[in-house]
């Protein structure tokens, strides 16, 4: 059990506002940074070459400037309204769907002490802000005034409520396993514990909630909007979706919160499933080192995970809408009761 | 008050019967989709107007006309020489091949006969346009169902295609390369060689979309027994090529009316699936891939050596009379109907061409389906717009 705000952030003794400006500021660079890695890393170099799509490995050294020609691009485009769109509601929408991606990363510890707010629900209130960006999609597929849009808001709105369900219920096992909701008690757990008494690697529920896991990353793609969940953009059916209106600034805000989900959510799973920032207490490795440490093992974990995200995206086709409420109801939220049942059984067992 | 034309009565009418055969449980108010002109689903400028309720399409009525370029008229102003740099105009894709049939009803009516070697080279070229069609094809209907990866390799592997095409032709999208009585040039010094390295490429992406799409679970679940089209009815909207022989009927021009090509001298298959659906359609067309590879390579080891050109007079002027020849083009049976009264423009030239068909059966295969589904069956049925609006 790690106390929250005991420890001093980076060694250093400082006020309360000090430390919380220190970890706000911390915060974002840390969110647009991984954001902005995610994006270089797998979709300008990794799909493109897996495409055999050269051209975003072009721009200046190493493709590097990629990104920096393409924010310069949407800044540029003029922001249209459409004529009939209700503009306060299409104005706020991205902001809303933005929001909820910053809010997830409130709680995602990413070292002893590197977390904003240390929430002892946690787990709970990463899905319960994360599903706010249900509201901020139906907004701009609402407002829009466009029946492409308005299809497109009414898919995401069907498919990420149904998909919140697996997602809830496969964290449970692992809420079980911990006995706690916090997510720094989840990760000591997953660094002090062993498998069949042998703790070289710690206990990561990867491999005892092998199913939550697997679940929790199809409840992923499917919160994401990414391929094969994509209906609510189907570029080739619904032209894009919901977004189908915006333009510049506002599209750039949608990109972008689509990555930093991705970030955020690969975090949140890097944390329940695979041992979070921490480092198996066995290693030894001291807690002040940790600090310096933790963020970079976390930041790891989570871009690996997008990255299989992003590979799951661009091998698979998109699937109908009907019969992706059916792989939700019929066999995802199933399949999570039973892990359910069999953790607890477990847990009691031994 | 605004009148009410008989083609909108009919249609009226339809969605009436339309309405009763779809069952409405829940009190709901239908919504009209218009899907195009512009839409990345319609290869162009198709549209088509869909009724939806929820998202269940109850009618879908294709518009087409978007882009009407009146090649039959400008035919007739045009000598039979200009008219072939119209033809590969036609279907973009394949457009070889859309020189190859007006060609062969000129000389039916002129009575030339091309030397072996041109008919050789003729139907290698007409194999290979078909080649670059259908590698497009296989990537795009990936593309129609979210898979964006598969087209990214279709475009790097038709490039050797279309390579091998510009080698030997000049053009790599309108080769312009069909003369009345043979060709305009022979094949260039190792085209041979080059021509099976590309063959090999086209094989190993036809294994790639084999395992992409064709092995993926959620590629089946979106196109098995979606946009059946039972035998009788392909056969009374008159589909042909790949959509027909996706629904059973075992028809190719190739092998049963080939006319002035090297088809019969050729060891091949033609394949069939009895399903009809979406999934058939992509089936067959891939299997069609392989076997026009197969094709291609006995052409090239057997190539007859000779002249590519008989003798024709300067100035072509042709008898007249009427001839209709039709090929198996990549998407169907495409055929110039060509009438002459003896002068140096034909009277009139008829297009029948395979897209017209093959999209006339959207509003009887669309009732019922859902908005996805409108996608799939148009990237299965496979059209080019320039080859509706002719």
């Amino acid at each position: 059990m790690i106390p929250a705000f005991t420890d001093p952030l980076l060694a250093l003794e400082m006020a309360y506002w000090q430390e919380t400006t220190i970890k706000v500021l911390l915060g974002l660079v840390a969110v647009l940074l991984l954001t902005g890695g995610v994006v270089y890393l797998y979709l300008f170099k990794f799909v493109s070459f897996m495409q055999s799509r050269l051209g975003p490995m072009e721009a200046g050294p190493y493709g590097s400037m990629q990104l920096l020609a393409e924010v310069g691009k949407w800044l540029q485009k003029e922001d249209v309204f459409p004529r009939k769109a209700d503009r306060f509601v299409f104005a706020m929408a991205p902001a809303v769907v933005l929001t909820s991606t910053f809010l997830i990363f409130v709680v995602i510890p990413a070292g002893p002490n590197a977390v904003i707010a240390d929430l002892a629900t946690g787990i709970y209130y990463v899905l319960a802000v994360s599903s706010l960006s249900v509201i901020g999609i139906l907004m701009a597929g609402w407002a829009s005034a466009n029946k492409y849009a308005l299809l497109g808001g009414l898919r995401a709105a069907g498919q990420l409520i149904a998909y919140e369900l697996p997602m809830v219920l496969a964290t449970v096992g692992v809420v079980i396993s911990v006995g706690s909701l916090n997510l720094q008690d989840i990760v000591a757990a997953q660094s002090s514990g062993s498998i069949f008494g042998w703790d070289g690697i710690g206990n990561p529920f990867l491999f005892t909630q092998i199913i939550g896991f697997v679940i929790f990353l199809i409840a992923v793609q499917a919160e994401l909007t990414q391929t094969p969940f994509d209906m609510p953009i189907a570029e080739s059916e619904l032209v894009a979706g919901y977004h189908v209106e915006y333009t510049g600034i506002r599209f750039l805000i949608y990109f972008i919160s689509e990555f930093a989900t991705a970030v955020a959510f690969a975090a949140v799973a890097s944390t329940l499933f695979l041992g979070g920032w921490a480092l198996p207490e066995s290693w030894g490795i001291s807690r002040d080192a940790m600090h310096w440490v933790g963020p970079l093992v976390i930041s790891l974990k989570a871009v690996l995970l997008v990255g299989v995200v992003f590979w799951v995206r661009f091998s698979f086709p998109r699937f109908r809408e009907d019969q992706l409420q059916k792989l939700a109801w019929k066999v995802l939220i199933p399949l999570a009761l039973v892990n359910i049942a069999i953790t607890g059984v477990l847990k009691v067992v031994f | 008050m605004t009148a009410v034309t008989d083609r909108q009565k009919l249609s009226y009418i339809a969605s009436q019967a339309a309405d009763a055969r779809v069952n409405v449980e829940l009190e709901t108010e239908g919504m009209t989709l218009n899907i195009g002109p512009q839409h990345p689903a319609t290869h162009g400028t198709l549209r088509i107007v869909a009724q939806l309720d929820g998202e269940q399409v109850i009618r879908a009525e294709p518009v087409a006309g978007y882009m009407h370029r009146g090649y039959e008229k400008l035919a007739e102003v045009r000598t039979y020489p200009q008219v072939t740099t119209l033809l590969n105009r036609i279907d973009w894709l394949g457009s070889f091949a859309n020189e190859v049939p007006f060609i062969l009803a000129a000389e039916h009516l002129m009575e030339v006969e091309a030397p072996p070697r041109a008919t050789w080279i003729r139907t290698i070229l007409h194999e290979m346009s078909r080649v670059a069609h259908m590698i497009l094809f296989l990537g795009d209907m990936g593309v129609q169902l979210g898979a964006v990866t598969p087209v990214f390799f279709a475009f790097r592997d038709r490039e050797y295609v279309l390579d091998q095409i510009e080698a030997a032709t000049g053009g790599r999208f309108h080769p312009n390369f069909d003369r009345i009585g043979g060709l305009k040039d022979d094949l260039p010094k190792g085209w041979i060689e080059s021509t099976k390295v590309a063959l090999a490429k086209v094989l190993s992406f036809c294994d790639e979309m084999e395992d992409l799409l064709l092995g993926s679970e959620i590629f089946q679940a979106r196109t098995r027994g979606i946009g059946v089209i039972p035998p009788d009815v392909a056969m009374q909207y008159g589909l042909s090529g790949a959509n027909a022989r996706g629904s059973g009927i075992d028809w190719d021009i190739r092998r049963d009316n080939c006319i002035g090509l090297a088809y019969p001298e050729l060891d091949w298959k033609v394949w069939t699936h009895p399903d009809g659906d979406s999934f058939a359609r992509f089936w067959v067309r891939l299997q069609e891939t392989r076997e026009a590879v197969k094709m291609i390579e006995q052409l090239c080891d057997g190539l007859p050596s000779g002249p590519v050109m008989a003798k024709v007079p300067r100035i072509i002027k042709v008898p007249a009379g009427e001839a209709y020849v039709a090929t198996e083009n990549p998407l169907g049976e495409m055929g110039y109907y060509v009438v002459s009264q003896g002068d140096l423009t034909p009277f009139r030239v008829k297009i029948r061409s395979a897209s017209f068909n093959n999209v006339s059966i959207t509003p009887w295969i669309m009732r019922g389906v859902y908005v996805p589904d409108i996608v799939t069956i148009l990237g299965s049925l496979y059209f080019i717009l320039g080859d509706i609006d002719r």
